[in-house]
């Protein structure tokens, strides 16, 4: 069996294959902002209580601080939910994104089925959970009754050989593919990621292949544990760990075998995240704003690439560089290491942990004409601001390496 | 079901169908006044009531955002004809009672033409050209669901 097959059978309760629809035990249920609109629909249902206060995971981090008196009516609805609930896993604004917050604090586990209220909850696929996203009203549902219909999944398998060159990192490796495959080259699959490249990446190369999978159209992206993921969690859980992985003879539909030594940084140009191209191809295009951040690469080894660029040396006035830490811990450990200091000497406007300018709601939006580079995961039209401004998408140290020269630049030429 | 053709590509995805500067409005009514509007700024003007779009590959792509389907829901839009859909777009169309039709010929339909959908037959006809062709319905049980209006009047059922 496929590790989908797996997951959904023993959520079932019975054997799934590809195509059947089952009904499936949710194992967490995550909702951000949107628990407002959940809550709404949840009331309508007319359940009493939610189904287990202990599988839900609520906090805030697409509008924080309240960028609109609305956002803040949405915050203060939900806030009042959770008091009447009693729901232990809340944390408001304080922490950061969720997709890196519910790893940090041990939420999410190997083989476990999640669901949430989020389109890259896909991320959580780099522990070896099966995790996708859903809409409010299905997790209004959730909420009342810990079921959901799914569909079973075929499986896509990446096999990712090779060997990445400096300054290329896991976000050009997903660029790359979701160039190859287009954006809805995965659609409706669950898409594993394995082979010596991704042995090699770090845990928070897999959230950013996994985060970004569903730019493809997966359902869901994997990576299987191993060392690096029980480095990760020691003392995050107390939970034993078992890793559910697909079986060697499971029937996958498509496997993909692909050498990615030689890879180059790699961009999607406006407005679809499958136009992909290598950086040496359309370097030279100037840049009004470079951002740092989101649930794809926001994390600690993404401000490091970045710093690691800028160190010592001041971008030009003509851009403006935000650096959203996708996190707290993210933002103390960068505070700690200097990291921090050392990107706002460049130049760099930081802001709070949380989805700053990624979903254009605030804190960096765009004018008509303006150019943004950035490392977040969607270029759509109007996606950070005005539909008549543009955004690219990069890995940390291409965007800080545009960011130093005004203009989309490879980071293989600066030399650190 | 009956109503006008809005025709649109492929990809069109959740940021253009309702932007993210819009979401922190929860009244449904003021988010539909920009449905579609960095797409198509007359949309949201000119649609009326039962009017269907219809688009070509991979429609509702990106956010999980249930404001999409509600926002065209909101307009006044019937049901969405495309080729094929991103999956949360789907579930979510469906679970707000957003009828959807995954089916192959959308090029058969232009901008204005009368599109007739018979959703339980699988039947798509265009009254404008007079050309028919089928679809595979969806099945029983999500048809429940959409004829409910929806997941939350399906689900309070179990709670009534």
């Amino acid at each position: 069996m496929t590790f989908a097959q797996k997951v959904l059978s023993k959520a079932s309760g019975k054997e799934a294959h590809p195509g059947d629809i089952v009904s499936a035990k949710i194992d967490l249920a995550m909702s951000h902002e949107n628990a407002a609109l959940v809550l709404r629909s949840f009331k309508e249902i007319g359940a009493k209580e939610v189904w287990d206060p202990e599988k839900i995971v609520l906090l805030f981090d697409h509008r924080i601080p309240a960028n609109t008196t609305k956002a803040a009516e949405g915050h203060q609805s939900v806030r009042k939910f959770v008091t009447a609930e009693g729901l232990p896993n809340f944390y408001d604004m304080r922490e950061g994104i969720c997709h890196q917050v519910l790893p940090e604090k041990g939420h999410v586990l190997p083989g476990m089925l999640i669901v949430g209220t989020d389109s890259h909850t896909t991320t959580y696929g780099a522990f070896g959970a099966f995790s996708t996203g859903i809409g409010a009203t299905e997790m209004a549902a959730v909420w009342a009754t810990g079921e959901l219909w799914m569909k079973v999944p075929q499986t896509f398998r990446f096999n990712l050989n090779g060997k990445l060159d400096d300054q290329v990192a896991a976000k050009d490796v997903i660029l790359h593919l979701i160039g190859k495959m287009g954006a809805d080259g995965c659609d409706y699959r669950c898409v594993e990621f394995a082979g010596p490249v991704v042995n090699h990446m770090s845990v928070s190369g897999r959230m950013t292949m996994c985060n970004m999978s569903m730019e493809m159209g997966a359902k869901a992206g994997v990576t299987f544990p191993d060392e690096k993921t029980r480095d990760y969690l020691k003392g995050r859980t107390s939970k034993e760990l078992v890793p559910v992985t697909s079986d060697k003879e499971a029937e996958v539909e498509k496997i993909f075998d692909m050498d990615l030594t030689g890879l180059s940084p790699q961009v999607a140009y406006p407005h679809s995240v499958d136009n992909v191209k290598p950086v040496e191809e359309m370097a030279g295009i100037p840049v009004d704003q470079a951002v740092i951040g989101s649930c794809t690469n926001g994390r600690a080894e993404d401000l490091l690439a970045a710093e690691r660029i800028l160190h010592g040396r001041h971008i030009p006035n003509s851009v403006r560089l935000i650096v959203v830490p996708a996190s707290r811990e993210v933002y103390l450990w960068a505070a700690d290491s200097g990291i921090l200091a050392s990107l706002v000497r460049s130049g760099a406007i930081v802001t709070n942990p949380g989805c700053g300018p990624c979903l254009g709601a605030h804190q960096g939006l765009l004018a008509p004409g303006e150019r943004c580079i950035a490392t977040t995961n969607r270029n759509f039209r109007g996606r950070m601001g005005s539909p008549e401004s543009e955004v690219y998408l990069a890995s940390p140290a291409t965007v800080a390496a545009s960011a130093l020269k005004g203009q989309i630049a490879d980071p293989r030429e600066v030399r650190v | 079901m009956k109503g006008k053709v809005w025709r649109y590509g492929d990809h069109v995805n959740t940021d253009v169908i309702i932007p993210g500067r819009y979401l922190d409005d929860y009244d449904l009514k003021n988010m539909a006044k920009h449905a579609m509007e960095d797409l198509d700024p007359k949309f949201a003007k000119d649609v009326t009531y039962g009017d269907i779009i219809v688009a070509g590959r991979n429609f509702g792509c990106g956010s999980s955002r249930e404001q999409a389907p509600l926002a065209l829901k909101h307009a006044g839009v019937g049901a969405v004809v495309a080729t094929s859909f991103a999956r949360i777009f789907y579930r979510n169309a469906i679970n707000i009672g957003l009828p959807v039709i995954e089916f192959d010929a959308t090029g058969m339909f232009e901008r204005g033409d009368v599109a007739l959908i018979n959703m339980e037959k699988g039947i798509v006809v265009n009254e404008t050209s007079g050309r028919t062709s089928k679809f595979e319905p969806l099945p029983p049980f999500l048809l429940e669901i959409l004829k409910e209006g929806g997941l939350v009047p399906h689900s309070a059922k179990r709670f009534r």
